[in-house]
């Protein structure tokens, strides 16, 4: 073991949802959740102090800072320029070696047991942005996930990469607009264990269409969740009753397409779904039951209705194959000020009353 | 309105057709139930929940009267503000029926000071007026059982005399016939003196809950209001005690698979001690559990368990046979208590505001004080007082019989009440002037007549709905307990219009998802012919049926909303069903592979 200093990278294991300083957010709610015993795929995180480090050593002067700080918020050209020169310095530049052993460390130690020697174990490399505001939900998206990376070597590349992407043209020209400070700007990395996923998808425990808060509902689709995030297919959906467990409605699409790792090397490919699997349900009602249990540990965890990334792996057996990728707390209905449904009234049978009187029973 | 901006209808009543060899068949119902050529303009639909086949000539007074009462108090004992009563008009046998609106918001406001006033106090005595319902309708049915039919013998009583009555025997054919038609009367309006405003509970409960949790299924919130001990499972409960005392007293022996009621009887006296014991408790059984029709309590042929032992019976061996493999027969009436708890609580939970919650404890409140009557009354009208009604209209047959003027019993139910009367006048005068009779010649014809008419009329299959559809259906009663919805319809009109395919869509009134034999039963009465494992697929299902849902695998019905008496016994006992789908028991055929979606409402022909 190396002997810098322990905060560079963490283990999920040694996370929780306070340490989102450090780890960013994606890696705080990750943490929590495997703390909390939900099964989340082993990981690390490399966090916002080992960034500082990095860029202390990159640029010394904190040059970068002031170059990014003074460009105006609509100059496209500039924003792009700048940025562009900023991201391959960053891209070019070594990691201090104690944090390359570090993280290579931590890869070594996701490698499962029975994994052949030469064997490089795939992984998904996300960042984890700290900031408090959309800026997380607005560029945490495809650009910054990199899936299925092998050997360490493309995992240090890919810890590189995310950092740059703070200074990818559209992240640099939000924070211009929004004059957010670059002074304290930090990224946090998730490298994470990865699951060729049988099925995977997302679900919300509050409906997306309603804000009903007493169903659990899920979208599914074949192959790794990316399918389903960038949109290319129209996933099967379930509602599932978050008190009784019943399931209230199943729509089976059509799914053309499925995503999945390109087994010989790195990175995913895009396949068309076998014609007999393209109109079957890609859950089985077990898998359901066990997906809405999960949701409703993590609500109840946090206190509060969440969005979540899930994935079913193909090759483990049943009772350890369901994961939980990503938590994040619901915005959309949180938002919104919904009006009281019903407000007491004197007597019971008031109710009644109001039903029947012609306009308050009308829809 | 469809897309064109025109008004989708049924086919208007004004349309339909005899069906040939049914010539005639208006003069079997009075001439108030006729569809005029005005009733084109309004919305009807065939009320298959109640009255599942062709009405006999007597048995139509099972629409008139209940429709009486019901509208006298929704009308104008309560003023219901935004509906007055149902009218109900027959056609090809079968009964159609339409709510009548009440739109004015002037008229509306009128009438909700009424109500506010009257409602009111029930709600707020309900439990008193409950407890002493109980006691009224016992004495009702009392006094309908102490209802004496006259067997008019040659020579009167003496005591006519010699207590100087001063009424002839035959007084009391005209007088005692009147009587059961009264107190019928009685008990229907008794009936309706608390259901509408237990449904108007329920209305409420079940909107608050489609606007605060608007994708849970209907049958969820059903559960939040349904009673855990319930009248209506006592009659299944007696039979299972009845099965534990065969075994305690050795006498299982007596039920294999199949077995025949009047065989049992004859061989379990002939056990000795045993047998006589049991046979003592089944008699304690019988009154008043065994009153429980095969149907619904709106037809004289649904015949009670009292009447034909065999559907008791049917269902006898397999209690039997489970206790003897060591099952328990009881319901886990603690668990499912506990369990709705949780349900409640976690609903609650999830409420935005105490505020809220409190509404909600309020609303959830007044559906479980109303539950006990709205769920118990039925054994008491539709079930023990109607099995009684159509006994003793049954002995006025005998009499009728005893005459010479009808051939058999049953005939009388092929008259109207009125033609009884007119029957029955005939006979008095023929005994009191030692003349003959004249009905013979008359009546024996028409009964014959109608019978052959009534067997051609099933081979109708009415449309669900008549006339142009309304834009929107908002009534409480039509809803809750029809499951008509402005959705059902749709798809009804889809379905009429042959664009179904393999599909056929309902409420979804218990949970879970079946594949199986479909048995198609369009009448009650072929009950026995339903195997274990098949999928009942009805008309209509009827809680007596309660010993079926143990052999069957799931229920689909034509006719139900999510608190009609089939979803609450489907939920009962864990089956997956599928009520209110407009068409099942025409569009599946027995033996057809079916899938059944209690969670979805759907059910699917596989074959």
């Amino acid at each position: 073991m190396a002997l810098t200093p322990p905060n560079l990278v963490r283990r999920f294991a040694e996370i929780s949802i306070h340490d989102r300083p450090a780890v960013g957010g994606k890696g705080a709610s990750l943490g929590e959740m495997a703390r909390t015993g939900i099964r989340v795929p082993a990981g690390f995180v490399v966090t916002t102090a080992a960034f500082e480090q990095f860029l202390a050593r990159v640029d010394p002067r904190g040059s970068i800072h002031h170059e990014i700080g003074r460009l105006a918020a609509d100059d496209l050209l500039a924003c792009t320029s700048v940025g562009a020169a900023v991201r391959a310095r960053i891209e070019s530049a070594t990691l201090p070696e104690s944090l390359q052993a570090e993280i290579a460390d931590h890869y070594q130690e996701l490698h499962t047991s029975a994994a052949a020697s030469g064997y490089s174990e795939p992984v998904a490399i996300r960042s984890s942005a700290t900031s408090e505001d959309s800026a997380d939900a607005s560029f945490a998206g495809l650009q910054d996930t990199y899936l299925w990376v092998r050997g360490v070597d493309s995992v240090i590349e890919h810890v590189r990469r995310c950092w740059a992407s703070l200074y990818a043209v559209e992240s640099v020209m939000y924070r211009r607009r929004l004059k957010l400070p670059e002074q304290g700007l930090a990224m946090a990395v998730v490298i994470q264990r990865m699951i060729d996923s049988r099925s995977s998808g997302v679900m919300f425990t509050r409906s997306p269409n309603t804000g009903d808060r007493s169903v659990v509902v899920v979208e599914a689709s074949w192959g790794l969740g990316s399918a389903i995030v960038s949109g290319e297919v129209t996933p099967d959906k379930y509602v599932v009753g978050k008190i009784t467990g019943e399931i209230v409605s199943r729509t089976v699409s059509q799914k053309m397409r499925m995503h999945r790792p390109n087994a010989l090397s790195s990175g995913t490919l895009v396949d068309e779904v076998p014609v007999d699997q393209q109109n079957a349900a890609c859950l089985s009602d077990d898998e359901l039951h066990a997906l809405v249990e999960i949701a409703k540990q993590v609500e109840r965890h946090y206190g509060c209705p969440q969005d979540i990334e899930w994935g079913i792996a193909h090759d483990l057996p049943r009772g350890e194959n369901v994961f939980l990728l990503q938590s994040r707390p619901e915005t959309v209905w949180a938002a919104k000020d919904a009006a009281p449904v019903a407000a007491s009234k004197a007597k019971p049978f008031d109710h009644v009353f109001s039903l029947l009187s012609g306009g308050a029973g009308k829809k | 309105m469809d897309a064109d901006g025109k008004t989708r209808s049924f086919t208007l009543p004004s349309r339909l057709a005899d069906l040939p060899g049914t010539e005639g068949w208006q003069s079997m119902y009075p001439y108030y139930t006729r569809f005029q050529p005005e009733d084109d303009q309004r919305f009807w639909f065939y009320n298959a929940m109640h009255f599942p086949e062709p009405m006999p000539a007597f048995d139509a007074i099972t629409a008139e009267i209940p429709y009486e009462a019901l509208g006298a108090f929704t009308t104008r004992i309560f003023a219901f503000p935004t509906t007055m009563g149902i009218e109900h008009r027959i056609v090809n046998g079968r009964i159609y029926i339409t709510a009548n609106p009440v739109t004015d918001p002037a008229e509306i406001q009128r009438r909700l000071a009424i109500f506010r006033e009257r409602a009111g106090y029930y709600y707020e005595n309900w439990e008193r007026i409950f407890t002493e319902w109980k006691v009224r309708m016992e004495h009702l049915i009392q006094e309908l059982e102490a209802v004496k039919v006259p067997r008019l013998p040659e020579f009167d009583e003496a005591e006519v005399v010699t207590k100087a009555k001063g009424l002839g025997q035959n007084h009391y054919v005209r007088e005692n016939f009147h009587r059961v038609t009264e107190l019928f009367s009685k008990m229907w309006h008794h009936h309706f003196e608390m259901l509408m405003l237990g449904y108007g509970a329920y209305m409420v409960f079940f909107d608050f809950c489609k606007k605060a949790f608007p994708e849970t299924a209907d049958q969820t919130v059903a559960r939040m209001v349904a009673g855990i001990e319930v009248l209506m499972f006592r009659p299944d409960d007696e039979l299972k005690r009845l099965a534990k005392l065969a075994i305690e007293y050795g006498v299982d022996d007596l039920f294999p698979s199949d077995c025949d009621a009047k065989k049992v009887l004859a061989q379990m006296r002939g056990r000795g001690e045993a047998g006589q014991r049991w046979l003592a408790e089944l008699d304690r059984s019988r009154e008043p559990w065994f009153n429980m029709s095969t149907g619904d309590g709106f037809y004289h042929h649904h015949l009670s368990w009292n009447d034909d032992l065999s559907v008791p019976f049917a269902a006898l061996p397999r209690y039997v046979e489970q206790l003897r493999r060591g099952e328990s027969l009881e319901r886990p009436t603690e668990r499912l208590k506990a369990e709705r708890g949780r349900i409640i609580a976690e609903y609650r939970e999830l409420l935005q505001s105490d505020d809220e919650r409190q509404a909600f404890d309020q609303m959830l409140g007044l559906c479980h004080v109303v539950f006990p009557f709205v769920e118990n009354h039925k054994f008491y009208c539709e079930h023990w007082f109607t099995t009684l009604f159509f006994k003793k209209v049954r002995e006025f047959g005998a009499l009728l019989v005893a005459y010479g003027v009808l051939a058999e019993a049953g005939d009388v139910f092929h008259l109207q009440y009125v033609e009884i009367e007119s029957a029955l006048a005939d006979v008095s005068l023929a005994w009191a002037g030692g003349g003959k009779p004249m009905g013979a010649a008359h009546w024996r014809p028409i009964a014959e007549d109608r019978k052959r008419i009534i067997e051609k009329l099933k081979e109708w299959n009415p449309p669900p709905a008549l006339g142009p559809i309304p834009p929107q259906i908002n009534d409480p009663a039509l809803q809750m307990l029809w499951g008509i919805t402005s959705e059902t319809l749709e798809s009804w009109s889809r379905t009429a219009q042959g664009e179904g395919g393999k599909e056929i869509v309902g409420f979804a009134a218990s949970p879970g998802v079946v594949e199986g034999i479909a048995r198609v039963l369009k009448n009650v009465n072929d009950i026995g012919q339903i195997r274990e494992g098949e999928i009942l697929v009805c008309p209509v299902t009827a809680p007596s049926w309660g010993p079926v849902f143990g052999k069957i695998k799931a229920a689909v019905s034509d006719i139900g909303g999510t608190m009609s008496h089939a979803a609450i016994v489907a939920r009962e006992y864990g089956l997956p069903a599928v009520v209110g789908t407009g068409q099942a028991t025409q569009r599946i055929k027995t033996g057809q592979r079916i899938r059944v979606d209690g969670n979805r409402g759907i059910v699917q022909i596989l074959d």
